[in-house]
């Protein structure tokens, strides 16, 4: 509980200064959790090491339950020289293969029925983990939503399907979606369980993902968990949600703070004080402010590097096009 | 050496791929019990079970998202798609997903997925079972291209693709070949490299590029002109991309002379790239216009289909006409 605690308080502290870097133009694009943030963790410290994620990208605080590094997360904002992903995606489509967080993508929903696919490879070599697909109530509407828990139906696989419904896609609420009354309740069509949570109650949501997660494990197939949330902030840096909800309907949202709630529940139960809950919150906010320093004044890619990793090997016309650009390069045509 | 069918070569190449990897996983609409449609995958299922070969739900995004899958776990999916006039719905998986897993991740999720669909006209099937989109997938970086025109190279070709490549496949296979192609295939089982084109028969008046289910065709039409004196030369591209630049611009030079022949439509199709490489690599050995002889840029017409698919007649027109023009 604690370390979820600190989790959620450091995810909250990212975003908190990612939006202002944003506005400041220090990075292109930032997704805010905001609102989230006990749904994510609930789920991404209920899930082993071995298992694999399918992550949208709104799931920071899902990233730093699985122990990805503050600052590999904020290189990837940056894109710089340092940034794992060469700088190839805007910021928050971060994926590692070694925290076994795959690479999303803009689309929504494709990771959905791919991680139907990873799950039956799973079983074919008979490994003990299981994978999880992240989306929205959005993506619940997307082709690749209904494949996959078709799919996952039929052949039983070893899938979680996590929905955060934070109440809006961009700028269309959840009522408009969709007229079934509960997300969770399209899982019954599809021939396995669904089951609608508190996404706002920590440990809620850490049991419903445990207790699918072994029901994978036992062979009994998928679950659909619906985390019923809200998006504080706004779809991204580039939305502007006065445009189309209400403030009170924040407001009313805001008085449910996922953070604050778990605060309480420590506090009462005597596992933090007041003042050790207030440090964490100071600390996760120095910590993310020291990091950005370590890390916005990389070097910039080297240019080069927008020419590798489009296939194995280097076709032979690319090569023909990288020759070209580094002479203009060289000649000052194009200049970074 | 036996003689095979193109689909009985396609058949053999999926079954030796899969002797010889047990990561190889088979998946499709109607693949197992039916073996296929086409008879591709017959009697796979009885030899290697529903775990490798799998039949699928009709959902042509689905199957390809969940091959996608397989393939970031490290197994090697082949994923068939019945029809290429089918594939659109998984467009999406195959140009946002596969094509970019590599490059977007920083090199550290490869996707090698091989997609399986028979393409092309002359069977009768109207405008959804007789597209030829190839250039839909040759314009998307990261993908690569196979298109094969007789047996030996769909088994070599194929087994590349499964064995060898690293990256997303889209395997077209010529359907009307399926059972008019007979060839000799080599009993080993051997791979043919992407990249490299075949010249299918030497000459020094015009160069004749082709693929797929136009290379007999091209073939038959460059016989035909060889009676009135034109010697032309014959190239099977057999993989569109990565396209073996170097023999294309090497037997233009030769020739001065090139006409392009696919049935895609011809308005950006792939014979447009081809004739500005030539045209970028090649320009001074011109002696004349390149040609392309195409399908019409109209959707596929059901009953006209044999006068809008290039037949032998009207390719020899254009190649006796590109080798006089002066």
């Amino acid at each position: 509980m604690v370390k979820a605690f600190r989790t959620m308080a450091l995810g909250r502290a990212v975003d908190e200064r990612c939006v202002n870097l944003q506005r400041q133009g220090r990075i292109g694009f930032y997704v805010q959790s905001e609102g989230q943030e006990a749904a994510q963790a609930g789920c991404g410290l209920a899930v082993d090491p071995g298992d694999w994620l399918f992550p949208a990208y709104r799931e920071l605080i899902v990233a730093l339950s699985r122990g990805i590094p503050l600052k590999t997360l904020i290189e990837q904002f940056f894109g710089n020289s340092d940034d794992e992903l060469k700088g190839r995606q805007m910021p928050c489509h971060y994926g590692y293969r070694e925290y076994r967080y795959v690479s999303p993508s803009s689309p929504v929903g494709t990771q959905i029925i791919q991680a139907v696919g990873f799950a039956m490879g799973l079983r074919y070599r008979g490994e003990k983990a299981v994978t999880v697909a992240f989306f929205g109530d959005g993506g619940t509407s997307a082709n690749d939503f209904h494949a996959g828990m078709n799919f996952a139906g039929v052949y039983k696989a070893p899938v979680i399907f996590f929905c955060q419904n934070n109440g809006w896609a961009i700028s269309l609420p959840r009522e408009k979606q969709t007229k079934s009354p509960t997300l969770a309740m399209k899982a019954e069509a599809y021939g396995f369980p669904g089951v609608k949570v508190d996404g706002n109650d920590f440990a809620e949501v850490y049991r419903a993902v445990r207790e699918a997660r072994q029901r994978a494990f036992e062979g009994k197939g998928p679950t659909l968990i619906e985390a019923e949330t809200f998006r504080i902030g706004a779809h991204s840096t580039s939305d502007d949600p006065s445009r189309y909800r209400s403030t009170s309907l924040l407001l009313s949202w805001k008085e449910k703070d996922p953070i604050d709630r778990l605060r309480k529940v420590l506090v009462e139960r005597g596992w933090q004080t007041e003042s050790e809950a207030d440090s964490v919150r100071d600390e996760a906010r120095a910590e993310v402010q020291k990091m950005i320093q370590d890390v916005e004044h990389a070097p910039p890619m080297d240019p080069s590097s927008m020419f590798d990793d489009v296939t194995k090997d280097q076709s032979l016309q690319l090569a023909e096009e990288l020759a070209e650009f580094k002479e203009m390069i060289r000649d000052g045509v194009l200049k970074q | 050496m036996t003689d095979m069918t193109m689909i009985q070569a396609i058949n053999q190449a999926l079954r030796i791929a899969m002797k010889n990897d047990k990561d190889v996983i088979l998946m499709g609409e109607d693949i197992g019990v039916n073996g296929g449609v086409f008879r591709a995958t017959e009697g796979l299922l009885k030899e290697f079970g529903e775990e490798r070969v799998i039949d699928t739900p009709l959902s042509e995004n689905g199957i390809v998202g969940m091959a996608i899958g397989m393939a970031l776990y490290g197994l090697k999916p082949v994923a068939e798609i019945q029809f290429m006039d089918f594939i659109y719905s998984a467009y999406d998986q195959i140009v946002s997903e596969a094509a970019k897993y590599r490059y977007r991740s920083g090199g550290q999720f490869p996707c090698h997925v091989v997609i399986r669909a028979p393409y092309g006209g002359g069977v009768k099937g109207g405008l959804y079972h007789s597209q030829s989109t190839e250039q839909l997938f040759t314009s998307i970086p990261g993908l690569k291209v196979a298109i094969p025109s007789t047996p030996a190279d769909a088994m070599g070709l194929l087994l590349t693709a499964i064995a060898h490549e690293e990256d997303p496949v889209l395997f077209f296979e010529p359907k009307r070949l399926y059972r008019t192609s007979v060839g000799e295939i080599p009993s080993s089982g051997q791979q043919i490299p992407f990249g490299k084109a075949r010249v299918v028969k030497e000459g020094s008046d015009v160069s004749v590029f082709a693929y797929g289910a136009m290379v007999p065709q091209s073939l038959q039409a460059v016989n035909m002109v060889e009676k009135m004196g034109i010697h032309a030369e014959l190239i099977d591209l057999r993989t569109l991309a990565p396209l073996d630049v170097e023999t294309v611009v090497k037997s233009v030079e030769k020739t001065g002379r090139a006409v392009v022949v696919h049935e895609a439509p011809k308005f950006c199709g792939y014979g447009a790239e081809l004739a500005a490489t030539i045209a970028e690599k090649a320009l001074y050995s011109l002696k004349a216009p390149i040609l392309r002889v195409t399908g019409y840029d109209t959707p596929f017409p059901y009953a006209l289909e044999s006068l809008y698919l290039p037949t032998v007649d009207r390719i020899a027109r254009g190649i006796e006409r590109t080798a006089t023009a002066v």
